[in-house]
């Protein structure tokens, strides 16, 4: 089925050469940042953590989120995601490829990589995340890739698929799980230490997945010939309209023990993030812009009428998007570090180097995606044809 | 048996109690070296000869044993130039760099109490909150850096000491989001341009790899006391917890004590007298 990627138009190969260029730039910038060390980041002694594994916790959930279809489809036989299902599962593959890129950018020592297999460490949380994830990349290739073949030949899908897909289910709730289990239990950082984080990640990730999704439909719609269907629309519509407002839902739950309790150790985080800290307060803007997205895209979303709007709709979208990348792809982590155990305070802001290297990486997902796609639409097409 | 063999396999039983692996013991030659091992009371093993010829390794009978090492601190016994020795000393001896940014490497420092103590602030309490606190890693008991390390680079011994195997670590720094107490720093770069004078007797470090105060385990196998105890003039004692002859005990037998974030679980095995 590859060479269906081997042959498009001007605009496919003329979007594939920009993301090359895209890659090749991240990958120079690498190659700075494995010379120099992650010297070249904006990371330090006290936020340890920074842009490359807050990319990889969201990254995380749009690739769970493929849940949102599979399960509807194969659980429920719900028909109207017949058609998209298989958008779903690519979609997570490339995103299953960009997290384990972006822990692959952050380990001081990569070349030692393989140590995390050659010593296995049952008791470390990363070790699982390892387990799971690859799990959930070898799982959704072979799901996709079995299904979307039969779908080419006419014929129903092997037998034995049923069962590899029924367990990508569950799978796509352990990743994010075991992703909020990296953070959730580490003794000393009040901001992660609550068990609302996996529910929270969760929430946040059905949102922002099934918002992709329906802007990638859209895209795929006005590129090619292959229309998701308008009932797959509206129904991925409603899954974002749920999954944002218990995402807010979640963060008052979270903002309500945080500051009733009064705990600081619990509540300077939080009193950082929204507030600024002893006159520190990068952040703060970004927050409330999530929040203020995350408002907005409610009103839009939960109104039936600008709902269904095909106009409003993609607004909605990248309202949720947005809301739901700084919170986790800014907030999440660095928010935990700051402040630092000793209560002192240090901000981070990524580098341009680290912001390059992780343009890199996100082309590298959307070339891995185009391919799929490309491959999964010609099948689609040919189908029609026939 | 060639004195070049037997001399390497004394460094590399340095390298064996540095937890660096046997196989990288070649890795710490370097000039002068060789001439602080020819003192076998200097090297954590002795070698002797067996009946094939084999070399079987004896620990150093000097080594001290203890089943769970802790330290005492008497901020009170400071003056400002002891406490500035005995950070100096574990900076000097263990290649420690100092980098004057955010990036720096830190083993033992000074912090104000508020600092070392978060959230047991006593406004009231004045004089004992008003010093600075030594601060450096507690070899806690039940150590969260052990439990998120993915590759067991960070593992805690039978005498309690918690310790780094600078070849395994894959510098995912989990370990530093663990740790409560942020006794651990990442190197950024290479830290060797960092150094001011380099001492030959223990490794530098790579750029990558995380690292903390080893409770001078180095030390301990040759039957000596770590570095900044020796140089405190008696304002941090190091002993045996389990041990209760040990000049530890009595230390905590005889003073109020208090450690940070008992709360956590951790069980924190660095004691300050107050
Ligand atoms: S103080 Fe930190 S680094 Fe030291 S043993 Fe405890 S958790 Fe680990
Ligand atoms: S940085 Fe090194 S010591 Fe720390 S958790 Fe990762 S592998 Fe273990
Ligand atoms: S015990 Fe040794 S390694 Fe730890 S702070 Fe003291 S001198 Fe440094």
């Amino acid at each position: 089925m590859l060479e269906k990627a081997l042959s498009g138009s001007k605009l496919y190969w003329g979007w594939l050469v920009c993301l090359l260029i895209l890659m090749a730039a991240g990958f120079a910038s690498y190659l700075v940042q494995y010379n120099e060390g992650l010297v070249i980041t904006g990371m330090s002694r006290d936020v340890s953590w920074g842009f490359y594994i807050a990319q990889f916790t969201f990254l995380v959930g749009v690739a769970a989120s493929a849940v949102m279809l599979v399960l509807p489809y194969y659980l429920h036989h719900y028909k109207d995601f017949g058609r998209i299902t298989i958008l779903g599962e690519f979609l997570a593959i490339s995103a299953v490829l960009m997290c384990i890129l972006f822990i692959f950018v952050d380990l001081g020592k990569p070349t030692r990589i393989l140590n995390v297999m050659l010593y296995p460490t049952p008791n470390s949380i990363l070790f699982w995340d390892m387990i799971v994830l690859n799990g959930y990349l070898i799982i959704n290739l072979v799901a996709g890739w079995v299904t979307l073949e039969s779908e080419r030949k006419q014929v129903a899908p092997p037998g034995w698929i049923k069962p590899v897909i029924y367990l990508s289910i569950p799978w796509a709730v352990s990743i994010h799980t075991v992703t909020a289990f990296l953070y959730a239990g580490l003794p000393g950082r009040g901001f992660w230490l609550t068990a609302i984080l996996a529910p929270r990640f969760l929430a946040s990730a059905f949102a922002a997945g099934p918002a992709v999704l329906i802007l990638l439909g859209y895209l795929v719609k006005k590129l090619t010939n292959f229309d998701p269907g308008k009932a797959a629309f509206e129904t991925l519509a409603k899954i974002v309209t749920y999954a944002i407002i218990l995402h807010i839902f979640f963060f008052f739950l979270e903002v309500f023990t945080v500051f009733y309790s009064n705990i600081p150790g619990h509540m300077d985080h939080m009193k950082y993030l929204y507030f600024g800290y002893h006159g520190y307060n990068a952040l703060v803007p970004w927050m409330w812009a999530a929040l203020i997205c995350g408002f907005a895209a409610i009103v839009l979303l939960v109104n039936p009428r600008t709902r269904q709007n095909t106009t409003i709709l993609p607004i909605a979208c990248v309202l949720v998007f947005i809301c739901t990348w700084i919170d986790k792809g800014m907030g999440m982590i660095a928010g935990g570090f700051i402040p630092n155990p000793l209560h002192e305070i240090t901000e981070y802001a990524p580098t341009a180097l680290e912001l390059l290297v992780t343009f890199g990486v996100y082309a590298t997902g959307a070339f891995v995606l185009t391919i799929l796609y490309k491959v999964a639409l010609g099948v689609k097409e040919e189908e029609a044809a026939l | 048996m060639g004195v070049d063999r037997r001399k390497f396999l004394k460094i590399a039983g340095i390298s064996a109690a540095l937890g660096l692996g046997g196989s990288v013991g070649w890795q710490l030659l370097r000039p002068g070296q060789l001439d602080a091992a020819e003192e076998p009371w200097n090297t954590p093993y002795q070698w002797v000869t067996r009946d094939h010829g084999a070399l079987k390794e004896v620990p150093n009978p000097r080594a001290l044993k203890g089943k769970r090492w802790g330290m005492a601190v008497d901020m009170k016994k400071f003056t400002p130039a002891t406490a500035k020795a005995a950070v100096e000393a574990c900076n000097y001896y263990h290649n420690v760099p100092s980098i004057p940014t955010k990036q720096d490497i830190k083993w033992i420092w000074l912090a104000p109490y508020k600092n070392v103590f978060p959230e047991v602030e006593n406004p009231m309490a004045g004089d004992y909150t008003d010093m600075d606190y030594i601060t450096m890693c507690n070899h806690c008991d039940q150590p969260p850096c052990v439990r998120v390390c993915p590759t067991k680079a960070t593992f805690r011994r039978d005498d309690g000491i918690v310790l780094m195997d600078f070849h395994r670590c894959i510098g995912c720094r989990f370990c530093m989001a663990a740790c409560p107490y942020g006794s651990r720093s990442f190197n950024f770069q290479d830290p060797r341009p960092f150094i001011k004078k380099q001492y030959d007797g223990f490794p530098t470090r790579a750029k990558g790899v995380v690292e903390k105060c080893n409770f001078c385990a180095e030390r301990l196998a040759v039957g000596k006391l770590p570095y900044c105890a020796e140089a405190s003039g008696g304002a941090m004692i190091f002993g045996d917890v389990d041990n209760a002859g040990s000049a530890l005990r009595k230390a905590l037998r005889g003073r109020y004590s208090i450690r940070r974030k008992p709360n956590l679980g951790t069980n924190p095995q660095v004691y300050y007298l107050v």
